[in-house]
């Protein structure tokens, strides 16, 4: 694979670069996860440990319940094909505060890299368009990922990005993995009460 | 349409209308739903009141998850859906008991009385079982007079208590579906 190729660690760190303080962030399970934790853990990040196909959906209806707040989905493209119908439920919904960046590596690659829909026809930025969303931009190098970072929070959603990175194999950084210690401290960073 | 031309399964009841004035009165304020019959009345009562945000869904395990998140940002969602969606919700219901989120489903029954179409039954049989091998309580609403505040009461449990409750509404109570 080209050199030229852009990591996905590099990526969300371009993405999250001057990261708004009310932004808040849904990781997808696995490499997203761990990726979004090693640019840097945060009480507005919640990590999703399973329920695959349902990271977007997650962010919608935090999306609805927060609309003061930016809210950024990170996940990759086994994730995102899995729920590809909630492309559709969130192009219905409209989110202007809803953004979703997909880490598309055009692979499985928690489960033995086997090539993914992206690499054999699906276009997840035109699936997007097609059902509604606002705008959709894909980033090929770490400059475009950056540039795409203020974007986040300006309420022109709902939006898909879709970030081209390779697909080598990176060292994994564990996120806490108790639900309900994430699920706690993500409404305690939004003043909410435990039950 | 009115109550003397509408299919039983679409028609307005006043015990419709109480099971929206329990959810609106227990804080919810997101209504997430797979389409069905018998949540035709809940499902129009909610898109027209100006404090109620719908979602409709693709698919049912889409609303488990966005209710979830709901709850994240503090707010109250309920899922609505038909028996044969449950079997879709089966392993998103993992993150409900991995995360203890709240959770508050209002199921109604195919599949169970005067059923005509036989693709409805495996689903309407497996219903319970599957919801409570999956850690979600289980309540059933056989009377109209009962609902409101069988669903009041799911509510506090699913939101005072951080549990999962699926409401399942009698198919005899929904009504006949009309093939015709």
């Amino acid at each position: 694979m080209s050199a030229t190729v852009m990591q996905r660690r590099p990526a969300v760190r371009a993405l999250l670069a001057d990261r708004p303080a009310d932004l808040l962030v849904i990781a997808g399970l696995g490499t997203p996860a761990y990726d979004l934790f090693d640019a840097g853990d945060h009480d507005g990040n919640f990590y999703l440990w399973g329920a695959m196909g349902g990271a977007a959906m997650v962010g919608l209806g935090l999306a609805l319940a927060r609309p003061a707040n930016p809210v950024l989905v990170l996940t990759g493209d086994g994730e995102a094909l899995m729920g590809l119908g909630a492309l559709a439920t969130i192009g219905a919904r409209k989110p202007s505060n809803l953004s979703i960046a997909v880490l598309d590596n055009g692979h499985f690659g928690e489960t033995g890299m086997q090539r993914s829909h992206t690499s054999l026809g699906t276009d997840l930025t035109a699936v997007a368009a097609a059902c509604g969303f606002a705008w959709t931009a894909t980033a090929a190098t770490v400059e475009e990922a950056r540039a795409l970072a203020p974007r986040l929070a300006d309420r022109s959603g709902p939006a898909l990005i879709r970030l081209v990175v390779g697909a080598e194999p990176l060292p994994k950084t564990l996120p806490p993995r108790d639900g309900a210690y994430l699920k706690t401290r993500f409404r305690a960073n939004l003043g909410l009460a435990p039950a | 349409m009115s109550d003397a031309t509408a299919p039983a399964d679409t028609s307005t009841a006043a015990w419709k209308d109480a099971v929206f004035a329990a959810l609106k009165g227990t804080g919810v304020t997101i209504v997430n739903y797979v389409p069905d019959a018998g949540h035709a009345r809940l499902i129009s009562l909610a898109e027209a009141d100006p404090e109620i945000t719908t979602v409709v869904l693709t698919t049912e395990e889409e609303g488990v998850a966005a209710s979830a998140g709901a709850w994240l940002g503090g707010a109250r969602a309920v899922l609505l859906m038909q028996s044969s969606g449950v079997g879709n919700c089966i392993n998103m219901l993992s993150l409900v008991e991995a995360c203890r989120f709240p959770m508050l489903m209002l199921v109604t029954m195919r599949g169970e009385w005067a059923e005509f179409n036989p693709w409805q039954v495996p689903m309407s049989r497996a219903t319970e079982t599957v919801l409570a091998a999956m850690g979600v309580r289980v309540v059933r609403v056989e009377r109209a007079e009962e609902a409101a505040e069988v669903v009041s009461a799911a509510a506090d449990l699913a939101y005072g208590s951080e549990q999962a409750v699926a409401v399942l509404f009698a198919q005899r109570l929904i009504g006949r579906k009309v093939w015709k």
